[in-house]
């Protein structure tokens, strides 16, 4: 496979068309929950993530509303595939494997079972122009997630 | 070749031979990017630079480096001779005399030069002959929905500080000016009017003429944003008539770190500086200094020697190949590249198709976003850009967030449209769309 076709692996560009989680989702009354916008002055991709937490610090859902290119677009909706899975602590722990991968200008071998369907955008850590495009949706979420409220 | 207006003179364009010989004088050009040719159309964003240029830097470097303007050694007189002739060059570039010519780091600070020398005359700075470049509520200044940030935020902030009022010349949902608003904006509120020469997304070129004659019906003070004009066209400011006009070197073959505000020389002589310090003084005491006319009492600190030599080495480059016929080649490589662009399916182009532009053309390839569409290009070899180009309020008028902007310059080959047009056609492919 070549760099580019590293970049875009098909479960990327299949995700960026799919957009799981998209549109927003308004939260239900009293439910725990926290909302980031996240702009990207750069190339001017932006994003409005939505979270909503439920028992036992488990998420429950996520939504969000986004215009960006196929990676940033496609890392939303992945990440709203894998969050309400997760409690926050484990959300934060995959965050921190996921950043670290972006910073390996492609060196790291990612794990599979941790990232899931995030580890196909190892690809984009070779293209440090990109990355910010990959962490938009993840940065995101933390904002919401620390800005939970009832 | 089909005409344009603004060129009014028919000028025979570059031969492709002549084409080629100008990009072998490119080092840079003949580089490979991701195992293929570097096809080089991000001009408008950066201009490549010859090997002259750079010669030029290191010639200084190796035989006249020394502090200009100071000192009584033979290096620093050389160093000032070297500095003053590259102002000579660069001024009679674009028509101007010498003391007209102010170098800054870039346009950016030009811009920022006249819009900090207005503030401080604002607050008093200046005596009596400052009083047309003072502002206050009530005072409007205008600019326009084209306008690239660098000619923007300088106003919006100059109007923060002085309490005038920010007003703008919108564009129609295709980018194109609505000149028939100029009557109803610039009135007798009016005091300065900034605007572009070329816009640096739409390469559109604006009818200076109708902004001069209306802005000095009310005696308003007329900027001229010339940074993607200056490096394509032939430029005479006396001519165009405009009050200043900013330029940045880098886009014009010339190195980065060089830029200069041209102003006509009573106003320079008349306006308070903006940055203060070494060189651009008279007398000083302990409590207050006098300063040297222009152009000087702009220049303070160490200057860009080096820089300023480099750029008037690019200056006489473009001048031996001839601006009228550049402007003649860019403009054949834009037609080029605006048809073959606007026949792809899927593709549009952005921008009026009925008002003359230079060698730029911005467009989208539709269902795939800007950047990826760069991302397919540059694994090509093609170099464009992405973005909203610094100019975000003309994007929101035209619709969208971001666009594609290919843009050319006299060392771009009719292969180098081709290639673009080709990989532009199999983008949709490679993303699914």
């Amino acid at each position: 496979m070549n760099e580019l076709d590293q970049l875009y692996q098909q479960v990327i560009l299949d995700h960026a068309k799919r957009r799981i989680g998209s549109p927003l989702v308004d939260p239900a009354a009293g439910e725990l929950h926290g909302e980031s916008h996240q702009h990207n002055p750069i190339c001017g991709d932006q994003i409005r993530v939505r979270v909503a937490v439920g028992e036992n610090d488990h998420f429950t859902a996520m939504s969000w509303e986004g215009d960006g290119c196929s990676i940033s677009m496609a890392s939303a909706s992945v990440l709203s595939e894998m969050l309400p899975e997760l409690t926050k602590d484990e959300f934060l722990d995959k965050l921190e494997v996921f950043r670290e991968m972006m910073r390996s200008r492609g060196a790291m071998v990612p794990d599979e079972e941790v990232l899931e369907d995030a580890a196909a955008f190892v690809g984009v850590s070779k293209f440090p122009a990109r990355v910010k495009c990959a962490m938009l949706a993840w940065v995101a979420a933390e904002a919401a997630m620390l800005g939970a409220s009832a | 070749m089909h005409t344009v207006i603004g060129h009014p003179e028919a000028t025979e364009a570059l031969s492709l031979s002549e084409v080629e010989r100008i990009k072998a004088d490119f080092e840079i050009l003949e580089h490979q990017v991701n195992g293929t040719d570097l096809v080089y159309l991000d001009s408008g964003a950066t201009s490549q630079k010859p090997r002259c240029v750079y010669e030029a830097e290191q010639h200084y470097y190796e035989n006249a480096n020394s502090a200009v303007h100071r000192g009584a050694h033979s290096l620093a007189v050389e160093a000032t001779d070297i500095f003053e002739q590259a102002r000579e060059t660069v001024a009679k570039f674009i028509g101007a005399r010498s003391n007209e010519l102010v170098w800054t780091s870039n346009a950016t600070e030009a811009l920022n030069l006249i819009s900090y020398s207005m503030s401080n005359a604002s607050l008093g700075r200046g005596g009596d002959e400052a009083q047309r470049f003072r502002l206050g509520a009530g005072d409007e200044i205008l600019v326009t929905e084209l306008e690239h940030h660098a000619n923007l935020i300088p106003w919006q902030e100059l109007a923060f500080r002085t309490g005038a009022t920010l007003r703008y010349v919108p564009v129609d949902e295709q980018g194109a000016l609505r000149y028939e608003m100029l009557d109803e904006l610039i009135n007798s509120r009016t005091k300065l009017v900034a605007f572009t020469h070329v816009s640096n997304v739409l390469g559109t070129i604006t009818d200076v003429a109708r902004f001069v004659s209306a802005a000095k019906a009310v005696g308003a003070l007329t900027v001229l944003d010339g940074c993607q004009s200056v490096p394509h066209m032939p430029i005479d400011v006396k001519s165009l008539d405009v009050d200043f006009m900013a330029f940045s070197g880098h886009k014009m073959l010339g190195p980065t770190g060089i830029g200069a505000l041209y102003g006509r020389a009573e106003l320079l002589d008349a306006m308070p500086p903006f940055l203060t310090g070494g060189s651009m003084i008279t007398v000083v005491d302990m409590e207050h200094a006098e300063f040297l006319p222009s152009p000087q009492r702009f220049e303070a600190g160490t200057q860009r020697v080096a820089q300023a030599h480099g750029l008037a080495t690019a200056a006489s480059y473009l001048d031996e190949v001839g601006m009228d016929r550049i402007a003649s080649w860019e403009e054949h490589l834009g037609a080029m590249l605006f048809e073959g662009l606007s026949n792809i399916e899927g593709v549009r182009v952005f921008g009026p198709s009925d008002i003359a532009r230079i060698g730029t053309v911005p467009f989208e390839v539709i269902g795939v976003h800007p950047h990826d569409v760069g991302q397919y290009l540059d694994s090509r070899g093609i170099a464009v850009r992405v973005g909203h180009h610094c100019a975000q309020p003309l994007h929101r008028a035209l619709g969208v967030s971001a666009t594609t902007r290919a843009s050319t310059y006299l060392y771009n080959t009719e292969q180098d449209i081709t290639a673009l047009i080709e990989a532009v056609a199999s983008v949709r492919e490679y993303f699914g769309v």
